[in-house]
């Protein structure tokens, strides 16, 4: 097994996703089989290899420090499940 | 010849000659669009007014003698584009009452110059899919067998240009998502370099493979397209400042001399007959027009698909980490306090593709696992990008089959994950090299269903796979057979 | 048993840019909630960063400041977590290469330098904030974005303080040399300059560090004493008792100059930290670092030592003028006109300072400016006030901006050196105190100064108090 079922609630808990049990079952079984997949890339002798993050090759992208037109509170909230004011509205965190 | 039938060039030529409208245009696919989308549903939003005003004014452009080549042209989007003021969705229902406040910057583009814009086309879940079944709003049918899978994740891009319900699209192609379904449903789709077109104002799935293009119903539209929103933009700082070509002058290089790679790879066993037909067939044509073909090796193939399902959704658990129900989107009515809001609102708005994948991403960047899996793919991509250089030190293009069998039936490969992954291994690769790629209608399965080709080009020359498929679109005429809708 | 305390200091400076780190809003402090937000702070989808290039180069120039090495390849990494307060679900900040790192701070503590080593400097964006906001009926939270995306400078330093009063003298440098720099407007109450405090303890002569307590939430340098003092008692209580110091982030309490556990609150982090793929590597060359070397100011150490050397200043009075770039100005601004550097220090550290904290002016609004002060000066050297006089002048000066000339003219203070004048005062004084003169005569010389008091009293202040003294002293002992 690559990856527990614990490991599996673990991730959905970080990832901040209320899972059924059955989705966690489901979860476990093909993120196992993905994974044992995924395994073949140790075949691979990656020493002294460098990552690549962008296929082309880019740095130096800037802007200068110029000001730009805000949107305005009403865009900003209007698609806001809920508000309160100009703020947006969350519920409260229950410790 | 309907006017839903015409090519961008040829409504172009009708619009300037005055001959039709922009408003007659737009009427005629809006009409073919309630004709015919009820059995594609490559639609997610219709925009009738909108389209109708924007046609209008394209008029009063064409009018005072200003005219594009896309001006009054009706062109769909697919709903990953932000759209001002026009329900933007993803395909997912965590964004289905989303109305974002801007445009993004391939829209302004094809808005500025005048084109029209139907709808917004249905798609994956968040570009998360290789079928158009994990639509939040119903898979797509493909127009050329309602039984079978448009392909996806721009599955309605490219059904939307089979079943004419619009003259052009644009789509997304994060692992073939433009050319897969376009191959599927015999359309010209590409897929520029990374760093062509900005992907401002487009929903991320996979910041460093996303990639924006054209599907058309030929080459000559897909070289308009491309001209139109490619180019540097200030708002992505991927965006790559090179100049933007006139693509169409280029169409008509042709092919004699020029050096077409078959990577060894790509030609296995377990390729389907027909598509292997389709692609032997496409070979002895280019070498009748003078072409040099030589065999290539891509060593690091097999790797791809492991590799690009690490990057693709550790990126996409950090990109899908803002739909928190907190400034838009969806917001489960059933929450004590706020993690329960985060977890429910998520778990409810976002279907179970997305949620795989959002899963597997956030385990591979998770502590203790991060240098095992995503540095792991990182400098697997470094070789597979190596690849590709050392491939075009030999030859001008690839040619590749663009996926393994013609369309598959909707529900057939919904029950395992992994296999539905790997059907995306002639694709996939292209976009972790970060180069270009185009599908090209190259004939149809015994059974009646389309199957693609792929030319693959060097980085920022889209001009010579464009110029080498308009020479293979000249000679075979696939593109003008149209689905039996 | 004796405990010696470890301190290391996290400090967030917020940067004076116009606009924030990755889009075009406004920084400013204060304006309506959600007003000063885009598609980009905002989190929307589709929307993207773009690097601000002045924060770049903020970030170079407090590495040189502060004798950092220079990353020549910078990335930007993702680390992710959910909280309302900030929009992506990631912070977009620096993890393995940050921009600045290697570098360290010379502080003066009881006459010894102390230096404090800085890990490293790196660049990174605020969240908003989440507040509980005063509105009827909503007992919810509140999420104000204007402040997500401002750009910030994360500094911090080596475990390297023993003291509180380091700690102090560290923050106090730091926050002295961010203002110099200009890159920060210094404001703590604002949280412009935030600082967490890393506190442990270990016993005496021993070199291993205890467990360390993570101090969050301390808005002004008294706070930061009080919060290290805190902590220091409280880990000692436990050390003692033999119990362990758990590892933990503990909110400091202003109100009650207490910390406590915000344990609970937090659940296990996993930041997932990976390179943001969409932004793209910021590679910073030689010729950029030395630009960036060549807009650097007169840092406070130099400017000091400099007044010490070339002005022949005590350390005293060098050590308040460099206090802030401001008031250092103002002293150099006012010697140049008038080159007497220890009068002018005494001015600018007296009267000036004085009246400025009595109306709580900043030494940039001082109504008094270099110039004016210099022409005060000028007068009284000239003579043409004395030295009592020029202080009413100065009070005057500062109320109506007036030059110093008009006021003197106006109000008719012109010193006295008019010795007929002058001796016509000194006889009146003696004629009207016989017995004093006697008394001085027969030795009690000690009552010299009483005779100059008077004189000067009778010539409201105007006579020339040098011909005075040597005018008395003719006529006393004459």
């Amino acid at each position: 097994m690559k990856i527990t079922r614990a490991e599996v609630e673990h991730v959905a808990k970080l990832a901040r996703l209320d899972l059924s049990d059955p989705e966690l079952d489901t979860l476990t079984v093909q993120m196992d089989s993905i994974l044992t997949y995924v395994e073949k890339l140790n075949a691979l002798d990656t020493d002294g290899i460098v990552p690549t993050s962008h296929a082309v090759p880019m740095e130096n992208a800037f802007r200068p420090d110029e000001r730009k037109d805000s949107i305005g509170v009403e865009a900003a909230l209007a698609n806001a499940p809920q508000r309160a004011e100009s703020f947006f509205r969350v519920p409260k965190v229950i410790e | 010849m309907e006017i839903f039938d015409l090519t961008i060039h040829e409504l172009h030529e009708k619009l300037q000659a005055k001959e039709l409208s922009s408003v007659e245009a737009t009427r005629a696919m809006l009409a073919r669009i309630e004709a015919v989308d009820d059995k594609v549903n490559a639609y997610i939003t219709v925009t009738p007014e909108q389209a109708l005003a924007e046609a209008e004014a394209a008029d009063k452009r064409i009018a005072a003698g200003d005219i594009a080549t896309l001006t009054g042209i009706p062109v769909g989007l697919k709903d990953i584009f932000i759209t001002k003021g026009i329900r933007t969705t993803c395909g997912s229902k965590i964004l289905s009452n989303f109305i974002p406040p801007y445009d993004g910057t391939a829209v302004a583009r094809l808005k500025e110059r005048g084109a029209v814009i139907v709808g917004k086309l249905n798609q994956d879940e968040f570009a998360m899919g290789s079928s158009n079944e994990s639509s939040y709003f119903g898979p797509v049918k493909n127009p050329w067998n309602l039984e079978c899978t448009p392909g996806g994740s721009s599955g309605g891009s490219a059904a939307a240009i089979a079943a004419r319900t619009a003259t052009a699209t644009l789509g997304t192609d994060t692992g073939g998502s433009i050319r897969q379904p376009a191959s599927h449903c015999s359309c010209v789709g590409l897929k520029p370099t990374y760093g062509r077109v900005s992907r401002y104002g487009v929903i991320a799935y996979a910041s460093s493979l996303d990639q924006v293009g054209p599907l058309t119903r030929d080459v000559t539209d897909a070289a308009i397209m491309l001209g139109a929103v490619a180019g540097y933009d200030q708002m992505d700082s991927t965006s790559v400042n090179t100049p933007v070509p006139d693509y169409v002058a280029g169409l008509g290089a042709g092919v004699k001399g020029l050096k077409i790679g078959l990577p060894s790879q790509y030609f296995i066993e377990g390729l389907d007959p027909d598509v292997k037909r389709a692609m032997d067939e496409a070979i002895a044509l280019y070498k009748s027009l003078g072409a040099e073909i030589r065999e290539v090796s891509l060593p690091h193939t097999e790797y791809a698909v492991a590799t690009y399902y690490i990057i693709a959704t550790a990126e996409a658990s950090s990109n899908l980490a803002r739909y928190d129900g907190v400034r838009f989107g969806h917001r489960t009515e059933d929450a004590r306090g706020l993690a329960q809001m985060y977890a429910k609102s998520r778990a409810e708005g976002f279907g179970s593709e997305v949620k795989r994948r959002i899963m597997l991403g956030t385990y591979a960047l998770s502590s203790g696992y991060y240098d095992a899996y995503y540095l792991k793919a990182q400098k697997v991509r470094t070789l597979i990008q190596q690849d590709f250089l050392n491939a075009f030190q030999e030859v001008d293009v690839l040619l590749t089959p663009i996926a393994p069998t013609p369309p598959f039936k909707i529900g057939e490969k919904l029950a395992d994950p992994l296999q539905m992954y790997l059907s995306d291994i002639f694709t996939i690769p292209v976009n972790l090299a970060g180069t270009c790629g185009l599908s090209i209608p190259a004939g149809f399965s015994a059974a009646g269903l389309p199957i693609g080709l792929q030319l693959i080009g060097k980085p920022f020359d889209e001009q010579t796979i464009l110029s080498t498929a308009y020479s293979f679109e000249r000679e075979t005429q696939w593109h003008q057979k149209t689905a039996p809708l | 048993m004796k405990y010696q305390v470890v301190i290391g200091l996290e400090v967030h400076t917020q940067l004076t840019t116009n606009t924030k780190i990755f889009c075009g809003c406004s920084t400013r402090f204060g304006a309506e909630p959600n007003s000063q937000t885009c598609p980009v702070c905002l989190g929307f989808p589709g929307a993207l960063p773009v690097l601000n290039k002045k924060v770049v180069e903020y970030a170079i120039r407090a590495g040189l400041a502060t004798n950092c090495s220079i990353t020549k390849r910078n990335v930007f990494a993702r680390k992710n977590y959910f909280y309302p307060d900030l929009p992506k679900g990631y912070q977009i900040s620096q993890f393995d290469l940050p921009i600045c790192q290697h570098g360290h701070l010379d502080i003066d503590i009881e006459g010894e330098t102390r230096r404090i080593g800085i890990t490293r400097i790196h660049m990174e964006e605020d969240a908003g904030k989440l507040v509980h906001a005063d509105i009827p009926g909503v007992d919810d939270s509140c999420v104000d974005l204007n402040r997500a995306c401002t750009p910030l400078l994360e500094i911090v330093s080596e475990p390297d303080m023993r003291s509180p009063d380091e700690a102090i003298a560290y923050l106090k440098k730091l926050h002295q040399i961010v203002m110099y720099l200009g890159i920060c407007d210094g404001n703590l109450e604002e949280g412009s300059f935030r600082c967490d405090a890393n506190v442990s303890l270990m016993p005496v002569g021993s070199s291993t560090f205890g467990t360390r307590a993570e101090l969050k939430n301390i808005n002004s340098f008294k706070f930061i004493k009080q919060a290290i003092e805190y902590e220091m008692e409280r880990q000692a209580e436990i050390l003692d008792e033999g119990g362990r110091i758990i590892q933990e982030t503990r909110l400091f309490d202003p109100n009650t100059g207490t910390t406590r556990s915000m344990r609970g609150k937090e659940e296990a982090h996993d930041y997932r930290y990976f390179p943001d793929p969409d932004l793209v590597p910021i590679i910073i060359s030689d010729e950029w670092i030395e630009e960036a070397r060549g807009t650097l100011p007169e840092l406070p150490e130099a400017k000091r030592a400099r007044f010490m050397t070339d002005l022949a200043l005590p350390e005293y009075d060098a050590e308040v003028l460099v206090a802030s770039r401001e008031l250092a100005q103002y002293f150099e601004d006012t010697f140049t006109l008038f080159p007497q550097a220890k009068t002018v220090s005494n001015w600018v550290m007296g009267e000036v300072t004085r009246a400025l904290n009595d109306d709580g002016r900043s030494i940039s609004d001082c109504p008094v400016t270099p110039a004016l002060l210099a022409d005060l000066l000028k007068l009284m050297e000239k003579g043409t006030i004395s030295g009592k006089i020029a202080k009413t002048v100065f009070d005057e000066m500062y109320k109506s901006g007036k030059a110093p000339e008009k006021i003197v003219e106006e109000k008719g203070l012109v010193q006295v050196s008019d010795t007929g004048a002058i001796e016509a005062m000194i006889d009146e004084v003696l004629e009207k105190n016989p017995g004093q003169v006697a008394e001085y005569r027969g030795g009690k010389e000690t009552l010299f100064g009483f005779f100059v008091g008077q004189v000067m009293r009778a010539s409201k202040g105007k006579a020339n108090p040098a011909l005075v003294n040597e005018m008395l002293l003719k006529k006393l002992n004459g």
